[in-house]
């Protein structure tokens, strides 16, 4: 049951890193890299019921959080191409553009 | 006969939680342009996931763990849909066009 679940993540896996890599635009990758780290989660949280070590768990958690904020990170760094800009700068520097 | 029937009950939502995961990774690949890739990656996926994340559930039982799984599923069913609308959002500022769209029917406001 486990086995079957993440031999079908690995293969859904597969399929998104060959959108990655051929993506023609920028946003394909960043989708494929968002849904790829959704699946890594998944595939540790099998793992860990696979080999009977539920702690994994906390690593997929953790995982979770980090995907979510480097997706918004690496959208953010294209749009300004800076991440350390304030929201006032980015006022400022949207009304001269 | 409850161990079989939560068996059961957990093996279908893997099934159906792969199978999900499998079609959004197909669409992924094989859809023709972003705008419609997005409903792949996004939706298809975020169920996939909290399917396959609530048969983990029934698996663990009452314990630390199906804390920590409901813990994950509830940041991924607000994250998925937050990362992919944000996706979408910078693809339409940054003025990438939907394929199949003719410029006269796209609303060229600043903030789509």
């Amino acid at each position: 049951m486990f086995i079957g679940a993440t031999a079908a993540l690995l293969i859904a896996m597969a399929l998104v890193l060959y959108r990655a890599f051929a993506g023609p635009t920028l946003f394909d990758r960043v989708l494929s890299a968002n849904s790829f780290g959704t699946k890594i989660v998944l595939l540790i949280g099998l793992l860990g019921f696979l080999t009977d070590r539920p702690e994994f768990l906390d690593i997929a958690l953790l995982y979770a959080l980090v995907n979510f904020i480097g997706t918004i990170a690496i959208l953010k760094f294209f749009r300004y191409r800076n991440m350390g800009l304030s929201s006032e700068e980015i006022a400022s520097r949207e009304d001269e553009g | 006969m409850i161990e079989l029937l939560v068996n059961l009950i957990s093996g279908c939502l893997l099934a159906t939680g792969s199978i999900f995961v499998l079609i959004g990774a197909f669409g992924l690949v094989r859809l023709p342009d972003f705008y419609t890739r997005l409903h792949a990656a996004g939706i298809t996926d975020t169920l996939g996931a909290e399917l396959i994340l609530i048969g983990l559930m029934f698996q663990a039982g009452f314990s630390l763990v199906t804390v920590k799984l409901i813990l994950i599923s509830l940041f991924i069913f607000f994250t998925s849909p937050t990362a992919t609308h944000a996706v979408a959002n910078a693809a339409r500022v940054m003025g990438l066009k939907p394929m199949l769209v003719p410029d006269k029917d796209l609303d060229n406001t600043e903030e789509a």
